[in-house]
């Protein structure tokens, strides 16, 4: 089980009468990366918010590093609610990239990379600058350093997020529909950090609509709809030779 | 005495030009007041902005209670009631005459006064906080919690930051009344810039020449206050100067131009990002 950085099991979550997540189960090993691909209200964020409890859960179990989401063990070993330190202790260790950057707009890139490290990790500035640049050169922006996020387009604001959620070294990167609230032209400059990454060995759950990058970097492909997972496996089985009649369709409108 | 179009402009030059030691120190209290109490205001205000936006049905209770008292009575009966009515429902006098603070000794009735000012200026920063706050995405939060902030760090670091800059226009016209307002310790013998006047007044009988001298003192402040306030605007501005959240010019703050509205709203988008 440990060898899973992601473990999730028979996850339901409701908002209110809806039940927007209806059993869904997803293992992801060590360096792997997933991409979940679906319609629109199929749950596929909802479910990606889960595994670093931005979304509780009404059912089910998450393990991510081997740390319960949302829950930790109490001193006579029952599982109790986290308490809010145990919660940002796990989610320190997972990065998560938002479909619209969320960079804080009062500070300039590099403060964006250096807060978390300095403030959660306790890690002497100095060092935390040097980690920060080394991040912004990845990215290629180490000439953004010190611009206002506001300044920035899309493209290179969701660069300096990813450099955020990376300055943390989390065991795990989510991704939410990273490129959707990007112009076509920067689409493919946050795409290629993207790549990079996952060629680093990072393990990556990626709910996107761009099945090139899924074809391309994707070691599995996940299919959602109506809140449960109807189909997944390798990009190749997944592009050509798909069993549902929902993903034959999806596939179908979408390539 | 008082003959219309007989205004003595020499006493009315020498009060303002040459104040004698008793009108700096009206001057000195009437700011000193009027900071201790916008400061203490603005504590009270984020605890109980806060404190509304818990989910603690008790605690949004008693703020929501706080706000709801303090902004429907008259701020003079509060003052009455903090100077007068304290030692009644505390079995002993609070603010005596010469009241010990850590390393000073202040008239109680300063004392006093300042903190009915306070209290019920929290009540009016409750809202402003909070809507300072409701202007912040919901997302810059989440990216907090996300870095492994706790609510609380995510709060102080990332909201209230640029809540400051929502916050900061109204707060300066909090203040500048705030500086008026303290006209009314006069009533409890505090011996402000209004009392200083008419102290004057009842040995001279010249109403309008020191009533209109401590209107100019009050304005004069106001006027100083509205440069440093232009000045703390500007510094929070400085991360999207470039993005031109409009702020009125200081003369159209000065000369009554009314703030545009939509200031929230297009925070909130500056912060959003793009679209």
């Amino acid at each position: 089980m440990i060898d899973h950085i992601v473990n999730a099991m028979d996850v339901h979550k409701r908002f209110g009468k809806v039940e927007v997540l209806k059993g869904v189960s997803l293992q992801v090993s060590l360096g792997e990366v997933v991409c979940i691909i679906g319609a629109s209200g199929s749950g596929k964020t909802t479910f990606l918010r889960t595994l670093n409890g931005l979304e509780t859960i009404d059912g089910g179990a998450i393990t991510v590093n081997g740390h319960h989401v949302g829950y930790e063990l109490d001193k006579r070993g029952q599982l109790v609610k986290a308490s809010p330190k145990a919660l940002a202790k796990v989610r320190s260790e997972i990065g998560f990239v938002f479909q619209r950057f969320n960079l804080w707009p009062h500070m300039t890139a590099i403060e964006n990379i250096i807060e978390a490290p300095i403030r959660i990790r306790g890690i002497d500035k100095a060092e935390a600058i040097a980690n920060a640049e080394e991040l912004l050169r990845r990215v290629k922006l180490s000439d953004k350093r010190d611009v206002y996020p506001g300044k920035l387009s899309g493209g290179q604001q969701q660069r300096v997020a990813i450099a955020r959620s990376l300055a943390m070294k989390p065991a795990l990167m989510l991704f939410d529909e990273p490129t959707s609230a990007l112009d076509p032209e920067t689409i493919g400059e946050v795409l290629d950090v993207m790549k990079e990454l996952a060629l680093g060995g990072m393990t990556m759950v990626c709910v996107t609509h761009e099945m090139g990058f899924a074809r391309e970097v994707s070691d599995r492909v996940v299919m959602m709809d109506g809140g449960v997972i109807i189909e997944e496996g390798t990009p190749e089985h997944f592009f050509m030779n798909p069993t549902h009649e929902r993903t034959k369709q999806f596939l179908s409108k979408i390539l | 005495m008082i003959a219309l179009g007989s205004f003595d402009w020499k006493t009315f030059f020498n009060y303002l030009v040459f104040p004698d030691s008793v009108t700096w120190w009206a001057i000195l209290t009437t700011v000193g007041v009027a900071v201790a109490a916008q400061v203490f205001g603005v504590i009270f205000g984020v605890i109980s902005a806060l404190m509304q936006m818990s989910k603690s049905r008790i605690l949004r209770f008693l703020a929501g209670a706080y706000v709801w008292f303090f902004r429907g009575t008259p701020v003079i009966i509060q003052i009455f009631f903090m100077y007068f009515g304290a030692a009644l429902f505390l079995g002993f006098d609070p603010f005596p005459p010469h009241a010990h603070l850590v390393f000073i000794t202040v008239p109680g009735a300063i004392l006093a006064g300042t903190a009915a000012l306070a209290i019920n200026e929290g009540a009016y920063m409750s809202e402003i906080v909070r809507a300072g706050i409701a202007a912040v995405d919901k997302g810059q939060m989440e990216a907090a919690l996300t870095v492994g902030m706790t609510r609380g760090q995510g709060m102080r670091r990332i909201v209230l930051p640029q809540a400051g800059r929502v916050i900061m226009p109204p707060l300066g016209n909090e203040f500048n009344n705030m500086l008026k307002t303290t006209a009314l310790l006069n009533f409890i013998g505090v011996k402000e810039i209004f009392f200083d006047a008419e102290t004057r007044i009842s040995s001279t009988f010249k109403y309008p020449e020191f009533l209109a001298g401590a209107a100019v003192l009050y304005l004069i402040l106001t006027t100083l206050w509205g440069f440093v306030q232009k000045r703390i605007e500007n510094k929070f501005n400085e991360s999207d100067r470039d993005h031109a959240v409009d702020m009125p010019s200081f003369a159209s703050r000065l000369l009554g131009g009314t703030r545009k509205p939509t200031l929230a709203d297009e925070t909130t988008m500056a912060i959003g990002g793009h679209e």
